[in-house]
């Protein structure tokens, strides 16, 4: 009776619950992480017999074997590469043009900005067959420049916009005491705005880096040679060509989630503030 | 007096002029190279889709079979083509009465004060940065029929699991939770960035003025979260509206085409069977449909968030 009127243990009985359902859904979600992880560790009979839970003897081959492949490292390497200069690109482009944006009067200003913001209303779906004739007559299939450059077009409209609210938001005296100083406009952008605005570049940066990472449509189109692919074509071409053995594959698999994994417990978060200002703004 | 003329024509100290000719230059240089790239790879195609939309065509050689409006005609009457929309409406509605409700209610269980509740957030987003092609290959073994997670567990229950990616009927619920584990996190982040938003004293208010913590929650926090339900609202039917990734990696669109989007539909027809002339009538359809719900959902939903967000 008592115990059932009084409020700490009422209190006490919620927080529990809430916790033991947080588990439940945390343990839910990791699930298949889990089960990619842990079947890595398995030979083929293993799996049959035991798909999931704990391996009884952890069998090492099927990663180690992944990682003396050449191609597993080719891919990685494919990917960071082509993700560093789709991110390098979309975040230099945008920002010179944010500053222009929230800064510089001219007329016809307006009618460019909207120019861009229009590009939020293209899936990339829409244009992605005339932009493969594009990038064919410009003689980029099977290049990096193919990817690179489609994906810095469709990163740039979000990020110039999330980037000119960011340089809005800097108090104009700043910059009028430099004017006065004989700062030019260049320098004022260089050596003023940008460094104040560089936790905003970090955050649009790790959103387009998380994207360019994990891009498969256009790349799947744009590469033909496999000594090209990046992981996610990697894993698809992996999955496709080992079918059933999966211990092989999981080893592959959980490899290629290593990076993306690693870099978000360091950078969630940029990725999360990025994505909310992206989100509220776009 | 002659030579005076021109003399008096260019302003006299000069610093106007090349303060002009240097923000020029710097527009210039500063917002040329977007503009080149932005036009070249998003504006150009785009125009083009729309053009090609209106031909009969297979990629190659001239655009010359000129059918009108004859593709869009062909794909009203396309049986494929309203499963794959019909399949894009189902994702849509098990997304706003599911996966959003969900995404609420682990953000308010985070808000709370929870212990590792940093800990738990991470774990709850980190199926965001995972590619969907990965989420796929690993949903697929899942659901393997035999000896799948799902239906092993089903299995101890004695209940005969069905084979998910193979049954026309249940291929899109498959699709659906994997979809689900992938983005449910990003919806619970700006939840929370919303439910931040709102002042901790009108919720100690109400517990004041005796109200449960359902009735604060109803009455206090979900009218103040609303900006941030409209706006995630927006942007799952968006994205709902654009599956394509998952689709592909997981189903291809089968089997016989039970899972097809819009979007695999048009990659299909486009870079499969080569109609590049259908392929991009449904890609100009894809877009209107994303047009027409954002202009009309800005306009009714959204109108009040938006003024004054800047």
């Amino acid at each position: 009776m008592s115990r059932r009127k009084n409020p700490l243990h009422t209190l006490r009985a919620g927080v529990v619950l809430q916790f033991v359902l947080a588990v439940v859904c945390a343990a839910i979600l990791l699930v298949p992480l889990g089960t990619s992880v842990l079947g890595g560790f398995k030979k083929n009979s293993e799996l049959m017999m035991r798909p999931f839970g704990l391996p009884a003897v952890p069998q090492t081959q099927n990663y180690t074997n992944v990682l003396a492949s050449h191609a597993f490292w080719r891919q990685l390497e494919n990917s960071v590469f082509v993700m560093t200069l789709t991110t390098f690109g979309v975040v230099a482009l945008a920002a010179m043009a944010a500053y222009v944006f929230a800064r510089l009067q001219f007329r016809g200003r307006d009618v460019l900005y909207n120019f861009f913001t229009l590009g939020l209303m293209f899936p990339t779906a829409v244009a992605i067959l005339p932009l493969y004739l594009t990038i064919r007559s410009a003689g980029m299939v099977d290049t990096y420049w193919g990817i690179i450059l489609p994906q810095i077009g469709f990163g740039l409209p979000l990020t110039i916009i999330v980037l000119r609210g960011f340089f809005a938001q800097i108090p104009k005296e700043i910059e009028e005491a430099a004017a006065i100083d004989g700062a030019s406009i260049m320098g004022m952008f260089f050596y003023i705005v940008l460094p104040i605005v560089r936790p905003a570049l970090a955050s649009m940066a790790v959103l387009v880096m998380v994207s360019s990472w994990n891009a498969f449509f256009w790349p799947l189109l744009v590469i033909n040679s496999t000594e090209m692919y990046t992981l996610p074509l990697g894993v698809m071409q992996f999955s496709s060509q080992f079918g059933t053995d999966y211990g092989r594959v999981l080893a592959f698999v959980t490899l290629s989630m290593v990076p993306a994994i690693a870099f978000y417990l360091v950078a969630e978060r940029q990725i999360v503030s990025g994505l909310t200002a992206g989100a509220m703004k776009g | 007096m002659k030579a005076l003329a021109p003399a008096r024509l260019t302003p006299p100290a000069g610093p106007r002029v090349t303060r002009n000719v240097e923000k020029w230059l710097s527009i210039g240089i500063l917002l040329l190279p977007a503009l080149v790239i932005y036009t070249w790879m998003v504006i150009l195609p785009v125009i083009r889709a729309a053009q090609f939309s209106l031909y009969s065509w297979n990629g190659l050689g001239p655009l010359t079979e000129f059918t009108g409006l004859g593709n869009f005609v062909a794909i009203m009457r396309d049986e494929v083509f309203r499963v794959a929309l019909g399949n894009n409406l189902f994702i849509i509605a098990l997304s706003l009465l599911v996966q959003l409700p969900l995404a609420l209610g682990l953000a308010v269980l985070l808000q709370s004060r929870l212990a590792g509740r940093a800990v738990f957030r991470t774990v709850y987003f980190m199926p965001y940065v995972i590619s969907e092609v990965i989420a796929a290959f690993i949903f697929r073994y899942i659901f393997r029929p035999e000896g799948g997670l799902i239906n092993m567990v089903l299995g101890t229950f004695h209940i005969t699991g069905p084979a998910w990616l193979a049954d026309t009927h249940i291929v899109m619920y498959a699709v659906f939770v994997t979809l689900t584990w992938k983005y449910f996190g990003y919806h619970m982040v700006l939840y929370l960035a919303g439910l931040q938003g709102i002042p901790a004293e009108l919720k100690e208010a109400a517990k004041i003025d005796g109200a449960s913590s359902w009735e604060t929650f109803r009455y206090v926090t979900l009218p103040l979260l609303a900006p941030t339900i409209r706006l995630t609202i927006y942007l799952s039917v968006i994205g709902s509206l654009q599956v394509f990734d998952l689709v592909w990696a997981m189903t291809r669109g089968g089997p016989v085409s039970a899972s097809e989007t819009m979007a695999t539909y048009m990659y299909r027809a486009g870079f499969i069977k080569q109609q590049l002339g259908y392929g991009s009538a449904l890609a100009i359809i894809i877009f209107l449909i994303c047009f027409g719900f954002s202009l009309v959902y800005q306009h009714f939903a959204m109108r009040r968030d938006v003024e004054g967000a800047y």
